[in-house]
């Protein structure tokens, strides 16, 4: 159970890719795939971020360890899921034309608010290692509060696109603001 | 077409209790009743068979020429259309009204015509279906999401139903809304929606008189399926796709200007007249590019937007002199 908890994990989080790739080519994501796979990636992003965010909660509140050992390679599926989210977006969106992406960013400001969480979670992608967890000691820590702007950011960037119905936005949102409020609590006992 | 129209007499519908009539349906399919659809089209009375996107049309085909009701573009595929719909009735996304419109009675139907008109009245779907000789429309559809279709509609100018019913020297705008039965439209049962129900939208009259403005009662040649809004709805094609308000149950001829839902929910991303115009952008998003359904994940059709959709030559007329920018 140990050993497998990792493997597991790690097969589940890549399960929404395989369907979106075996739907890109077996033409299963209907007449405007490109907006399939972007809503898709966007919302899994969104997913493992709150996923990640959860770890730690969980831990203090059930005395387990087991999720500590996930929350690695949950966050970077975060990561993985946003760069796919912006890649498709530069591909379908713009075909990788600067003047285009910029017109867009000019343009949709919600699109740059998503930009700017992805911005945010690259430095921490990149200092995800152990080497790196090391290095930087105590900085480390400091550096990977950013997840929670960025989660912010995320939540601004789907909720600003709502045309009529609120709904998932306010799911995502409740999501968010239980995991923020669980630290902004706990920090403020411990300081006590 | 002046002086055919006469006054109906009380049709049955109304004297029926409304939950009977809206299990006429199954009533019938229990009864083996709908064995072939047959032809409806200008043979048609209350014995033919109606069957949502799938009874068959007689029709003129579309006339080529100047009058834009014909384009030679590549028509999107049936099943793409039908599979990628905005009828928030249903649900938000777009494969919603696909998956649960069928709940929704469209048989029997009825129409009330009312408001500033000489003569005002209720129109049922057989008399819609048998009155009118129908021809075939080959449209563009821009979404005001920046995605667009080409659709082969099949209706009649909404002008011939208007001119039956004798607008008043006072009308100036048609009013319209769609069908408001929540048991059989989930959407509307939603509780973080923003839309106001019923659906309403409008025109002005010089607009919906425009020989391009159609009433359709089908597309690709067969009747409506639900997701599209049958068994009747607006195609108004130089217009954003929401104008074309589907599944129509009132038409009211009104003096002043009337409320639209998309209006009333986000005045200032969604005006009265709606017209495609690439050069006024939603507040959220440019309005210069579209993506043209189908599209495939290696080719993605992105083109320009143009003016009016495309009917600049037919409608600009109806708009000299006034300042697109502020008449969004």
């Amino acid at each position: 159970m140990n050993k497998l908890l990792k493997p597991a994990v790690f097969a589940a989080s890549l399960m929404p890719f395989a369907w979106l790739l075996y739907g890109a080519f077996a033409g299963g994501l209907g007449p405007d795939p490109a907006k399939t796979v972007i809503l898709q990636t966007g919302e899994w992003a969104l997913r493992f971020l709150l996923l990640t965010l959860a770890v730690s909660p969980l831990r203090r509140i059930s005395g387990w360890y087991w999720p500590m050992r996930l929350r690695r390679m949950l966050g970077l599926f975060a990561f993985f899921y946003a760069c796919v989210h912006l890649a498709s977006f530069c591909q379908f969106y713009t075909g990788w034309d600067a003047g285009r992406l910029l017109e867009e960013l000019a343009e949709r400001p919600y699109i740059t608010v998503g930009a700017l969480a992805w911005v945010l979670l690259l430095p921490l992608a990149i200092t995800s290692t152990h080497a790196m967890q090391r290095r930087l000691g105590r900085n480390w820590r400091r550096l990977h509060r950013l997840v929670y702007p960025a989660l912010l950011l995320a939540c601004v960037h789907l909720a600003w696109q709502v045309r009529s119905d609120y709904g998932e936005a306010l799911v995502y949102g409740v999501f968010a603001a239980l995991l923020l409020g669980y630290r902004w609590f706990a920090g403020r006992r411990s300081r006590q | 077409m002046p002086g055919r129209f006469k006054v109906p007499g009380i049709p049955s519908s109304e004297i029926t209790p409304e939950s009977v009539y809206l299990r006429r349906r199954q009533f019938i399919q229990a009864a083996g009743a709908i064995a072939a659809p047959g032809v409806l089209g200008l043979s048609a009375g209350a014995s033919a068979a109606y069957v949502p996107g799938e009874t068959a049309l007689e029709y003129a085909p579309a006339a080529k020429g100047p009058l834009g009701y014909y384009t030679d573009e590549a028509l999107t595929p049936r099943r793409d259309a039908a599979s990628y719909n905005n009828f928030y009735e249903f649900g938000t996304g777009k494969t919603d009204p696909a998956a649960y419109a069928h709940e929704m009675t469209v048989d029997p139907w009825s129409i009330e015509v009312d408001g500033e008109v000489a003569k005002p009245g209720k129109l049922h779907l057989e008399d819609i279906l048998s009155r009118y000789p129908l021809e075939e429309r080959i449209y563009r559809l821009r979404c005001v999401e920046a995605w667009s279709m080409v659709i082969p509609w099949v209706g009649f100018p909404l002008s011939a139903l208007l001119a039956e019913f004798q607008p008043t020297s006072k009308a100036r705008y048609v009013a319209f809304r769609t069908l408001y039965r929540k048991g059989e439209m989930r959407g509307t049962r939603s509780f973080t929606s923003s839309l106001d129900w019923p659906y309403r939208e409008g025109l002005r009259l010089d607009e919906a008189m425009h020989p391009l403005t159609l009433l359709a009662v089908g597309n690709y040649g067969k009747t409506l399926p639900n997701q599209h809004g049958a068994p009747l709805r607006l195609v108004v094609p130089w217009k954003y796709g929401y104008k074309s308000i589907k599944s129509i149950v009132r038409i009211t001829l009104t003096e002043k200007q009337p409320a639209t839902s998309w209006n009333m929910s986000q005045p200032r991303e969604y005006g009265f007249y709606s017209n495609v115009n690439p050069n006024v952008d939603h507040p959220r998003w440019s309005q210069k590019h579209e993506r043209r359904l189908p599209g495939s994940l290696f080719k993605p059709n992105r083109i320009e937007t143009l003016m009016f959709n495309g009917y600049e030559e037919q409608v600009a007329s109806l708009y000299a002199g006034m300042d697109l920018k502020k008449h969004y």
